[in-house]
């Protein structure tokens, strides 16, 4: 059963940002908090929600990743490119700073 | 829910009939279409102001026969980017001549205070979050570039008759600014090419 | 073109502070983000998969040389340093702030610049063919009514909350450069027989998932009755549209289930009421805008270029590039030159601020200050003197803008597709690089002859490779991305869907696939005034099919 982390998109600029496992966010998937199982997903999924009610953050939801000796790394290609950038322009996104 | 009509809040004095057991009372009555159709006789030869609320699928032409019966036509905004009541009103008030009330209701953002005002509804159902803001909402633009069914001249009108644009934060010059017309020795260089 | 006057100025301005307003009332927590989001969508504001994206309106295609150069200090100070020019002529970035835009709309309202109605369920930017004004073959200037149009349509009370986007094409010439046929309203400009302009009016075309070419439903509209009958439709629309399924909701599905004659009808039973009232364009509101438009100060000058000839001969990537991208102009002695965005292995339709100030600094210099920007996403420079050609191609070479590839095969329409896009299935750009490298020849191109290849990254159809004579649509199969082809598609006067050939290939052979579909052209056209569309038209789609499931 693979696991799940959380993104939304910043509200003031957009940026692509995950779920910590302190409630709080970060632009860094490998600080992402990880579900391991549905209700997991569906506590960390609230939590997130509640942030976006009150206005900080836009459009959360849960997708799938698989941790790798740690490090969870995203399944599937539009998450890939979320998390990495486009992957036209690899001078720009967040595949341009260092983790 | 506080209703402002011409611009100033007021107390509805209008109630919302549900139901038909509730068409005895005295007062200004609001019925849904179905009612208005299914006590049609009754309801328009009572005494007392009479209003149809019609819902976004509804159109005007459904009563348009009985406007001079009605005092009242409220038109819904199910949800705020349901736009059809804006043309219902525009049709209200320029097609069918009506000179009664219009009024907005439902899930209406600030935003679109000055559109509804433009199309002819004279009285908005708002809540007090949206009312605090009518002021800035309705005098955010001087001049609009379309004729509507409110009397404001046109941007293009103002042109024509060099009228000044009420300006709320740009100064600005009070005479239109002519294009350059191209010399008589430039039209001619030209003329044999252009069709116009 | 159109210069502001002060009410244009002043509405820009208050436009700006209502936007500045209402971004403060979604930060402080006063708009909810469903309440927010179609205010900053007609601002052109979207959220996109990284980041926003702000679509900025470039009115049917037409830029001065100082808003270009706006456009790239606004690339700089807050976006990456690059733009991409889009189908419907307008120009996105791609990473804004919300928190910058309100002052990014202000920087653009000082060089007369917007982002009004970019987006959302309203009338958006008219878009009209890249040459008028300037096309040999014109019948008359559809800027001028572009931007009758564009003003009238601009927070019109009654149209800003449609059933869906609404898109108005206009064209001046017999050649439909606009794509009408694939546009909500479609105008083609037309003289009665006492030579009175108007317009031939077409009526929902569209792409996405259900393509369909535009019904004709009225053989001419005097120019004077523009406005009025544009309200007809509007008006028509908003009240009968659907609004329970937003795949359902455009102009073109009211058209086919209502049937074109009944909707004709319908707008005509509305438009006699309001024919004669205030929408009615007199000859002298008429003749204000066309002064707009009045012709630049041309030189009288000799057709023939004796100094461009001896260029030509001298040059042979020069003489390359004047073959593909340079077009004859209504004046004897000058040209139309097409700037591509399309170079062999890159991104399409994208642009530097570096590259957008040399574009800028040629129109200055070599023309009256004028830039377009092309259905095709490339930009074009409308007046230039046939002597000046070269000199200007030697400047547009040394920032990678001399692809000799204007309506080639690497010429490719591309959307932004998965790497930038939330609606997107899958990439386009990189395909597109894929696709032009491998045809990185020129005398190959130019073997090949005028072909348009479109790119869509998802059914939404962006690139609108429905009427592409080569259309290509990404799809995701089991999480690994495909690519469908169809032929046959034209968006010009002979408008035509594509047909679907057969499965989908994969990213690893669908270039393979291109050149198999050229290579059937080259072999059975009928000589090389044959274009690909006119032998796809005579063999139909068998043979291609065949030789590109044959190894299957």
């Amino acid at each position: 059963m693979p696991s799940t982390a959380i993104t939304a998109n910043r509200l003031l600029d957009g940026a692509v940002i995950y779920l910590t496992a302190d409630g709080g966010w970060s632009e860094r998937l490998a600080d992402a908090a990880i579900a391991d199982g549905k209700d997991a997903e569906t506590d960390l999924l609230a939590a997130a929600e509640t942030q976006a009610r009150a206005g900080t953050v836009i459009g959360p939801y849960a997708f799938k990743v698989e941790v790798e000796a740690g490090t969870p790394i995203p399944l599937g290609r539009r998450e890939a490119i979320r998390t990495l950038g486009p992957s036209v322009r690899t001078d720009l996104g967040t595949q341009t700073a260092t983790h | 829910m506080p209703l402002i009509k011409n611009g100033a809040p007021l107390q509805d004095p209008w109630f919302a009939v549900t139901g038909d057991e509730q068409l005895d009372r005295d007062g200004p009555l609001l019925v849904p279409l179905e009612i208005w159709q299914a006590h049609r006789d009754r309801l328009a030869g009572r005494v007392g102001p009479v209003g149809v609320r019609l819902a976004s699928h509804q159109s005007p032409a459904l009563v348009a026969d009985d406007l001079d019966r009605l005092d009242l036509v409220a038109l819904e905004f199910p949800k705020f980017t349901d736009g059809r009541a804006y043309s219902y009103a525009r049709l209200l008030r320029e097609r069918h001549s009506f000179g009664g009330e219009i009024r907005a209701v439902g899930h209406i953002l600030r935003d679109q205070f000055a559109f509804l005002l433009r199309c002819g509804f004279d009285a908005i159902e708002v809540d007090e979050r949206a009312a605090a803001g009518w002021q800035s909402a309705t005098t955010a633009f001087s001049a609009w570039y379309q004729p509507a069914t409110d009397d404001a001249a046109s941007i293009p009108a103002r042109r024509r008759y060099a009228v000044p644009a009420r300006s709320t934060a740009a100064v600005i010059r009070s005479e239109p600014v002519t294009p350059r017309q191209p010399s008589p020795a430039e039209v001619a260089v030209c003329a044999a090419t252009w069709a116009y | 073109m159109y210069r502001y006057d002060e009410f244009d100025h002043t509405f820009v301005t208050q436009r700006v502070e209502q936007f500045r307003e209402q971004v403060a009332r979604r930060i402080s927590g006063e708009l909810s983000e469903d309440e927010f989001k179609p205010l900053r969508l007609m601002n052109g504001l979207y959220l996109q998969l990284h980041a926003y994206m702000l679509r900025v309106a470039v009115p049917y295609g037409t830029l001065s040389a100082r808003q270009l150069r706006q456009l790239a200090y606004i690339a700089r100070r807050y976006d990456r340093g690059y733009g991409h020019f889009t189908t419907r002529q307008n120009i996105q970035f791609n990473w804004p702030t919300l928190s910058d835009t309100p002052d990014i709309l202000a920087d653009l309202a000082a060089v007369e610049m917007h982002a009004i109605q970019t987006s959302g369920n309203c009338i958006r930017n008219t878009t009209a063919d890249a040459t008028a004004g300037v096309a040999a073959d014109e019948v008359a200037d559809s800027r001028i009514y572009c931007e009758i149009i564009r003003q009238w349509s601009t927070l019109h009370p009654e149209f800003s909350f449609l059933p869906r986007k609404f898109k108005i094409a206009v064209t001046g010439s017999g050649r439909d450069r606009a794509v009408t046929a694939a546009h909500d309203i479609g105008l083609r400009m037309q003289r009665d027989a006492d030579g009175n302009p108007g317009f031939e009016v077409l009526v929902g075309g569209g792409q996405g998932r259900t393509p369909v070419l535009a019904a004709k439903i009225r053989d001419f509209l005097p120019e004077g009755d523009l406005l009025s009958y544009l309200e007809a439709i509007l008006r028509v629309y908003n009240q009968l549209g659907r609004r329970d399924n937003i795949y359902k909701a455009r102009i073109k599905i009211l058209v086919r289930e209502t049937g074109a004659a009944e909707f004709a009808r319908l707008v005509e039973a509305e438009w006699a009421h309001i024919r004669n009232g205030e929408l009615r364009l007199p000859a002298d509101e008429l003749e204000r805008i066309r002064g707009y438009f009045a012709p630049p100060l041309y030189q009288a000058l000799d057709d023939a270029c004796p100094e461009l000839a001896a260029q030509r001969a001298g040059n042979r990537g020069f003489d390359a590039w004047v073959q593909s991208n340079v077009e004859a102009h209504k004046r004897p002695g000058y040209a139309i030159a097409t700037i591509s965005l399309k170079p062999h292995g890159g991104i399409p339709g994208d642009a530097s601020a570096e590259q957008m100030e040399v574009v800028a600094g040629l129109a200055d210099r070599y023309g009256f200050g004028e830039i377009r920007v092309t259905y095709k996403q490339n930009l074009l420079l409308p007046d230039l003197r046939k002597g000046d050609l070269f000199a200007v191609w030697k400047a547009l070479g040394e920032t990678g803008l001399a692809t000799a590839n204007s309506h080639r095969l690497s010429d490719i329409i591309a959307c932004p597709g998965l790497d930038y896009c939330n609606l997107a299935n899958a990439r386009s750009i990189p395909i597109a690089q894929v696709i032009s490298a491998r045809f990185a020849d020129l005398e190959r191109e130019r073997e090949i002859g005028n072909v348009t290849v479109n790119i869509s990254g998802c059914i939404n159809a962006c690139a609108h490779h429905h009427v592409a004579n080569i259309g290509i649509l990404g799809v995701d199969k089991k999480g690994k991305e495909f690519y469908q082809v169809t032929l046959g598609g034209a968006a010009d006067e002979n408008a035509a869907i594509g047909d679907i050939v057969g499965p989908a290939f994969d990213e690893d052979r669908i270039a393979g696939a291109v050149e198999t579909v050229v290579d059937v052209y080259l072999a059975e056209r009928r000589g090389a005034d044959e274009a690909f569309i006119d032998t796809y038209r005579r063999i139909g789609l068998k043979p291609f099919k065949e030789k590109l499931y044959a190894a299957h």
